[in-house]
């Protein structure tokens, strides 16, 4: 069942065409990598998907329904996450303040006044994600800036997975961090697949993207220019269709090294 | 988490309590109590209900112009229009009142109005016109202390009706109107922003615009309720002041939103945004008050008070910004 699709998604800043019509489709509870030179546009495609960005024209459908009017946080209600490869994070909040930012459970204030943000509520439930997460931190009252690399890096996946999320983009979610960290989010990511959540993983680390994906969609020049199979391809491959040509025996020899 | 928190010494755990749980910075009430000592130490009237009193009342419209600038400031903007369009809602609601001979209920909401509307242009250029906050609110100085001069003709509105003049003068219980209005706007504006998710996506704004757009807050309608809520929180400080002096005076809160500036910096707001408290900026506003009651007790001339507000406000956040540097080196 196709969850997501995109047809002819063009976007342009200016007069820098970034996106020339773009087609994407991703099923429900499948993990698509989307690879590609820098400049290729993939960070601008993901958020003309979140809504950041309104794209100039084309279609988005997301769970049979028109998205492409919706402002980031109707579509974050429909179910759309996005970890962003700076995080995103309010670094002087704490943890709880930072995983409902815009979306606080309230309560009345003595019963009477409305729109009081149920703090205490939000500290139960973010502990309670952090701990399904099976991550530590020091305090979940302090504020995340105090936080290392890869515990900032849980309060952004927390953040993304507490309101049952039927999509996620991971924008460069290994890029920052050290080798036990990046197995843990790839089986975070093949546990979101199993519990039939969608996955869009952004990475130059085509080790990491041809271990958990399903299939691999390779932007060149602002368009989708291929969509392999994950278990179909290699690296060879990956690699000739991101360089699209030139010497790709080196290329793919660079990578394989990793 | 258990050996870390013990790891602590005790100031360090009633500092990190005190910001958590009051949102205010022990600092600020050091400096407050160590002030007043001093204070009372050099001068005998320090120390009297009677002055306690008129300390709480001359913080009275610079209070409300705090409260203003810690949601501002607070959001990552800035607004140095605060002490002009104080002025011209105060002239506003002075014309209304004597020159329109209207009630003294629509003086009181003319004063509002006008602090509202100017608020209200300097969100829509912010957010609109790409013009930095501070160029924006700088300009807005300019204008509207103009626009009050042009409405006023250049002179103070004499002869405000009695109940204007109540709002500024009346002592139910022995308390000042002004003060009495004060602490209520700022018990509510400390829940707003401490309590409510517009208290908390203000500080998340002023964070990282970047995340709070993420999260799918409409940041420039935000900003826009905010620099909207300044202005009217300038015209309530206009209303104030009018009706204490029993004037529409043009020139009146003049260097103003230095000193409301001042008070919540002192107070912990962060000078970029994402950390603010009200009750903070009430220390700070404070701390302003009995500086300059206090100077003014030791007979130092005005002018000196004006070079101190402004060396106190470069102190205040070079503190900060030193804490901030040592604490991100650790």
């Amino acid at each position: 069942m196709t969850l997501l699709s995109l047809h002819g998604i063009r976007k342009s800043f200016g007069a820098v065409d970034v996106l020339h019509g773009v087609d994407l489709s991703v099923a429900a509870g499948e993990v698509v990598g989307l690879v590609g030179d820098n400049g290729a546009g993939k960070s601008t495609l993901m958020k003309t998907i979140t809504g950041i960005y309104r794209a100039d024209s084309g279609s988005i459908e997301f769970d049979g329904k028109d998205i492409l009017a919706l402002d980031p946080g109707q579509r974050r209600r429909l179910g759309i996450e996005m970890i962003y490869q700076d995080l995103s994070l309010a670094k002087q909040q704490d943890v709880a303040s930072n995983i409902f930012l815009g979306r606080e459970p309230t309560k009345r204030l003595f019963g009477l006044f409305p729109g009081f943000v149920d703090k205490s509520e939000m500290d139960r439930q973010a502990a309670r994600m952090i701990e399904r997460l099976g991550a530590h931190l020091p305090s979940i009252n302090r504020s995340v800036g105090s936080f290392s690399g890869g515990q900032q890096q849980t309060v952004a996946i927390a953040r993304a997975l507490t309101f049952n999320p039927k999509l996620v983009i991971m924008d460069e979610p290994t890029a920052a961090l050290a080798v036990r960290e990046v197995q843990s989010v790839l089986d975070l990511i093949r546990r979101l697949r199993s519990e039939g959540i969608a996955v869009i993983l952004i990475s130059h680390r085509l080790n990491d993207v041809l271990s958990v994906t399903d299939r691999i969609v390779v932007l060149r020049h602002g368009r989708a220019d291929a969509d392999l199979v994950t278990a179909k391809t290699n690296m060879n491959e990956v690699v000739s269709r991101i360089v699209g040509g030139g010497d790709i025996a080196a290329a793919a020899a660079h990578e394989q090294r990793g | 988490m258990a050996s870390e928190t013990t790891q602590l010494g005790f100031w360090a755990r009633v500092q990190r309590a005190s910001v958590e749980r009051l949102h205010i910075r022990l600092e600020s009430l050091v400096v407050l109590l160590a002030l007043s000592t001093a204070m009372a130490l050099l001068s005998p009237y320090f120390l009297s209900l009677s002055n306690f009193l008129n300390i709480l009342l001359a913080t009275s419209t610079i209070g409300v112009l705090a409260i203003a600038a810690t949601f501002v400031i607070g959001s990552g903007g800035l607004d140095l229009s605060l002490g002009s369009v104080m002025g011209l809602a105060g002239v506003a609601g002075a014309f209304v009142a004597v020159n329109l001979g209207w009630p003294s209920v629509l003086a009181v909401i003319a004063c509002i109005l006008a602090g509202a509307i100017a608020g209200y242009i300097n969100g829509q250029l912010v957010t609109r016109a790409f013009v930095p906050a501070f160029i924006v609110t700088l300009g807005m100085l300019g204008l509207a202390r103009g626009l009050a001069l042009v409405i006023s003709q250049g002179r103070a509105i004499y002869g405000l009706p009695p109940e204007i003049v109540y709002i500024g003068q009346g002592r139910p219980f022995g308390i000042p109107m002004p003060v009495i209005i004060l602490v209520l706007t700022a018990i509510v504006a400390h829940m707003v922003l401490a309590y409510t998710r517009f208290g908390r996506h203000t500080l998340a704004l002023g964070d990282s615009e970047g995340a709070a757009r993420a999260a799918g807050i409409r940041v420039e309608h935000h900003r826009r309720i905010i620099y909207t809520l300044s202005g009217a929180l300038a015209g309530l400080a206009g209303l104030l002041f009018t009706a204490r002096v029993n004037a529409g005076d043009p020139t009146a809160g003049i260097n103003y939103e230095l000193t409301a500036i001042t008070a919540a910096i002192i107070g912990g707001t962060n000078l970029f945004g994402g950390r603010a408290s009200i009750l903070g900026t009430m220390i700070g506003a404070l701390i302003m008050g009995v500086l300059q009651n206090g100077l003014t007790l030791l007979a130092v001339q005005s002018y000196y008070q004006q070079m101190a507000i402004g060396g106190v406000l470069i102190l205040a956040v070079f503190i900060d910004q030193y804490q901030v540097r040592k604490e991100s080196r650790v």
